[in-house]
């Protein structure tokens, strides 16, 4: 495995397995008296959320301290960013603080990778900008496995398994990350959008593009809702909310079209009664609550597995 | 360190137990563990895996044949207790199994392959006291092989097997490997 994760490109299918067995195992630690190990003890796992997130900086903080980690937490709001602090300084403050491992979100696309360059600890992506967010697609594809592969256990991938993923792919880092890795382990991944909310090179992507959702459905064993990123439009991609949802919203009549092992996922935050019904997202096919679950364990193996194996290596990989 | 610093010579691919061997062996474990245990009253045998895990469904089943009791028997992974963790290149987990009835209480048996540094020994019983409290652990192993680095032994030893600490010592068992066997070599694997 690479010293960093940055993009859901830089696993080999190995590794993606390796970390989805790795999940596996952790997983049974829920069931435990003591929800904890030793495994990270005396290392420091910095989180650095330069944009706002819930989820994923609970998560990954919940993995940390599980792993008996020492978690730092860092927000943008409060601290000398708000005076005027780059992402470089703030990144050798960190070093110059003995970081093994820095979570890092932020708003601009590859703050990340440049990063990566300026400390000796891991840098794992939690998102940046539009570009990738590859533990989401970790916890999804591990969240698939174990849904619909239950019996075929460790070291098998998810092929043959169609995937949709429906909506917003322009903004969504979410979708660019769950393309690339569940395309690596061997599923058949489908877009179905408008054409105003597909990226410009979407067709160097290794999967299959579609404008009309309902007939991509019966043939889905996997549908995976996008949020639509009010936040990050810019200009008028669809004439109307209402317009959009009534095309590509997920609401109780297209749910019946799917085939009857089918799973709903969505990365959440959710906006209800945009890209996904009430009714859908509370339904026994919906993931989503599973997918937060699975967010824990997924980045328990990803810390474990990036930190487990080397003590600040001479020559980065 | 004497006569343990260097390799014996001419035993480099040495078979040092055969399959029958294993067989007696493991069937005096099993009647010493029922001696000991006073008849298998409340035991749990874990295997620590790879080869601690088939070891310790054969001791289960050789007891189940004596006494005609049916002894719980399951998996416990140590990797992520290792106090090795940051030296070596990450690697995947064993699994953890535990019998439904638990650990609390029971007597414990932990059944590894090869007894060595006793570290793998250490976390084990790590691993073993964040699952539950057991009565009694004790420990039972396929080979004794020396060189112990930390205040453990064995309470029940198949074979004491004195080496050098350049030669390596492979337990192959028929679950695993397709054929039971110990074998000794000099640095690197069997020929």
């Amino acid at each position: 495995m690479k010293r960093h994760l940055i993009s859901a490109a830089d696993l080999s299918r190995g590794d993606a397995l390796l970390i989805l067995d790795t999940a596996e195992e952790l997983a049974s630690l829920a069931d435990r008296p003591i929800k904890k190990l030793p495994t990270l003890r005396g290392r420091t796992v910095v989180n650095l959320f330069f944009e706002d997130s819930t989820r994923t900086r609970i998560s990954f903080e919940a993995a940390a301290k599980r792993l008996s980690a020492d978690v730092i937490n860092f927000s943008a709001k409060g601290s000398s960013v708000a005076k005027g602090e780059s992402l470089k300084d703030t990144a050798l403050t960190l070093e110059a603080m003995g970081a093994d491992a820095v979570v890092i979100r932020h708003s601009a696309s590859g703050a990340a990778h440049r990063l990566a360059g300026w400390v000796r600890g891991s840098v794992v992506n939690a998102g940046d900008g539009t570009h990738e967010h590859p533990t989401q697609a970790l916890l999804d594809a591990f969240t698939i496995r174990r849904r619909l592969r239950a019996t075929a256990g460790r070291g098998s991938g998810l092929d043959g398994i169609r995937v949709t993923i429906v909506g917003d792919v322009l903004h969504s880092r979410v979708a660019r990350s769950n393309v690339l890795l569940l395309s690596i382990l061997g599923a058949e991944v489908t877009l179905a959008a408008p054409p105003t909310l597909l990226p410009l090179a979407v067709d160097t992507w290794p999967c299959a593009v579609s404008y009309d959702l309902d007939t991509e459905l019966p043939k889905s064993d996997v549908v995976m809702m996008l949020r639509v990123q009010q936040e990050r439009m810019t200009a008028a991609y669809f004439p109307s909310v209402r317009e959009y949802s009534r095309r590509y919203g997920l609401d109780a009549a297209r749910m019946a079209r799917l085939p009857d092992h089918a799973i709903v996922m969505h990365p959440g935050p959710m906006n209800r009664g945009v890209e996904i019904a009430a009714e859908v997202a509370d339904s026994a096919r919906s993931m989503i609550v599973e997918q937060v679950a699975n967010g824990v364990t997924t980045r328990m193996a990803v810390l474990c597995l990036l930190l487990g194996g080397t003590e600040f290596p001479a020559v980065a990989s | 360190m004497g006569a343990y610093g260097r390799p014996v010579a001419g035993r480099d691919g040495l078979a040092v137990l055969d399959a029958d061997e294993i067989r007696r062996a493991l069937t005096r474990i099993a009647h010493e563990i029922l001696e000991r245990t006073h008849g298998g009253d409340e035991l749990v045998l874990l295997g620590i895996p790879t080869r601690g895990v088939p070891l310790a469904r054969r001791l289960a089943a050789r007891i189940g044949e004596f006494e005609g009791l049916e002894v719980p028997c399951g998996s416990l992974d140590v990797t992520m207790h290792r106090d090795d963790l940051r030296l070596r290149p990450a690697r995947a987990l064993g699994r953890t199994d535990l019998p439904r009835s638990g650990v609390d209480g029971k007597t414990v048996v932990l059944v590894d392959d090869v007894l060595y540094s006793g570290r793998t020994v250490r976390a084990a019983l790590d691993a073993l006291t964040d699952l539950g409290r057991p009565r009694a652990v004790q420990l039972a192993v396929l080979v004794d092989r020396g060189h112990r680095e930390l205040p453990i032994r064995a309470d029940y030893v198949g074979k004491n097997l004195p080496t050098s600490q350049r030669e390596v010592v492979h337990v192959l068992l028929a679950e695993v490997d397709a054929r039971d066997t110990v074998m000794i070599s000099d640095e690197g694997g069997p020929s």
